[in-house]
């Protein structure tokens, strides 16, 4: 890394508050998310509350290249993003040779999107969902139901954005050792097999708890699940499941409207 | 009609805020189908119909995550239409649950449509404003941001109104003309649910080494606690 301009604030050193506006700001990441530039306006945006300290302040020309450099073109995982906010914001504050940086955002997005859509869309989410059907299934009511979601879900979605910041701001464009982190490497497969657990224990359990008076054809039920279930699979990539069943659905009211 | 207005009004705002949260601000999962539809069932005063509806609709929601570019439905608002639908209906209704997931699906599936349109506007705004921001404009960038979390909440706020305007006379129509009784109602709207998540399921956990005997044994421990609780 190299220091070549004097800072007003040290990259590593951003006070509190600073801290906390770019993290505010990093939950609207994907405000003006487009097939385009995707996640870059949300970058600049997020980075804009550390930029203000750049020699020169608010306008002035290092705060004005920063910006137009990270409004560009940029996409990752909006929860891991934050990483790229936090290691560019002290990559700028340190002085690093735009060329550097430019390195850095054309390396960054690949890792920051595949880990975090396995760790969080692929697993962490499922996870989730399934451990409130199971709430549900079990008795709890819907207010509970609710706080076991969104408690269990945004522990670990706000604490990712939280981490990835300070991970970003400490290491600058040398986060990539952050990535290295355990849960990051290996935290994708355990979350899969705890859902792949829990969301076998969680589908029964739920549908006996919505299926009211549909239980006295349950064989039925639970012979149409297996038949769809198998369909579905069968027929990924050509049609999606949610699809299928709208047309089942709305094929199933009209017969039963207009017969 | 101003009843209906009435009614509407507070679960547009619902709908926009959740929509919002689908991919906006914060993305925290409000708008998922579990929370969603409860939130509207507790608006209307049914929180625990609003729950089951969005334990159905959470089953077709696991297929769907929020893969960066890729086109899925849009649970926020479509999950108030759905979850009020339902909550509105009284107990015992055969139609409820088929009509009520019938047009939150519709709902998702217009909505997920309207998300691509409105990542193609916030293109345009951006290469409108590109100019501003190749200078290194931060009220620019600010304001784009601004632009399009509001065009986002406005989004949803009319697709849930619209919804609402056009799927409670049809909610109400089918069910007074439905000759299908409550058992197989229900039982439909379960299987199809049912047989999407375990689908969903099987989609995410098939390529992790082990996952799928973790699944079957949670299916096994899963059946035998069903067969307790019916």
């Amino acid at each position: 890394m190299t220091a070549a301009a004097p800072t007003t604030t040290p990259g590593g050193k951003l006070p509190m508050h600073v801290r906390l506006a770019m993290l505010l700001r990093c939950f609207a990441i994907q405000g003006v998310w487009n097939y385009e530039t995707m996640l870059g306006n949300g970058i600049a945006f997020s980075m804009e509350p550390a930029l203000r300290r750049l020699p020169g302040g608010r306008g002035g020309d290092a705060y004005r290249a920063a910006m137009a450099r990270h409004s560009g073109y940029f996409n990752a995982h909006p929860y891991l993003a934050s990483v790229a906010v936090g290691a560019l914001a002290r990559a700028e504050l340190d002085g690093v040779s735009a060329a550097q940086i430019e390195r850095f955002r054309v390396a960054a997005p690949g890792p920051l999107g595949s880990v975090g859509d396995r760790l969080i869309w692929a697993g962490w989410l499922p996870f989730c969902s399934a451990v409130a059907l199971l709430a549900f299934g079990l008795g709890l009511g819907p207010t509970g139901v609710v706080l076991v979601f969104l408690g269990t879900y945004n522990t670990v979605h706000v604490g990712l954005r939280w981490w990835g910041l300070q991970a970003g701001l400490t290491h600058g464009l040398r986060v990539a050792q952050a990535l290295g982190n355990p849960v990051l490497r290996q935290g994708p497969a355990h979350v899969a097999r705890a859902t792949a657990l829990v969301a076998g224990v969680a589908l029964p359990v739920a549908a006996q708890g919505i299926i009211g008076p549909g239980r006295v054809v349950l064989g039925s039920v639970l012979a149409a699940v297996a038949a769809g279930a198998t369909l579905v699979t069968l027929l990924h990539g050509k049609i999606e499941g949610w699809r299928l069943a709208t047309i089942v659905l709305a094929a199933f009211v009209l017969y039963s409207v207009v017969r | 009609m101003t009843g209906d207005l009435l009614l509407f009004l507070p679960l547009t705002v619902l709908g926009a805020v959740l929509a919002l949260d689908v991919v906006s601000f914060p993305q925290a999962m409000l708008s998922r189908p579990i929370v969603a539809a409860t939130l509207a069932g507790a608006w209307v005063g049914e929180p625990l119909r609003g729950l089951t509806m969005g334990v159905a609709l959470e089953f077709f929601a696991l297929e769907s995550m929020p893969f960066g570019a890729s086109r899925y439905p849009e649970w926020g608002s479509a999950s108030v239409v759905g979850g009020a639908l339902f909550a509105l209906t009284p107990d015992g209704t055969a139609a409820a649950m088929t009509a009520a997931a019938l047009s939150a699906l519709l709902t998702a599936s217009v909505g997920g449509t309207s998300m691509v349109l409105l990542r193609r506007l916030n293109a345009y705004w951006a290469r409108q404003q590109q100019a501003r921001i190749a200078r290194g404009s931060g009220s620019a960038v600010v304001a784009l941001q601004l632009g399009g979390l509001t065009a986002d909440l406005v989004r949803g706020g009319l697709l849930t109104f619209i919804g609402l305007a056009v799927l409670v006379p049809l909610h109400r129509a089918i069910v007074l003309s439905f000759t299908m009784s409550p058992t197989v109602s229900r039982a439909v709207v379960v299987a199809a649910a049912s047989a999407v998540g375990l689908a969903a399921v099987w989609k995410v956990v098939r390529l992790t080494p082990g996952a799928r005997w973790y699944l079957a044994g949670g299916l096994a421990v899963g059946f035998g606690i069903a067969a307790e609780l019916m």
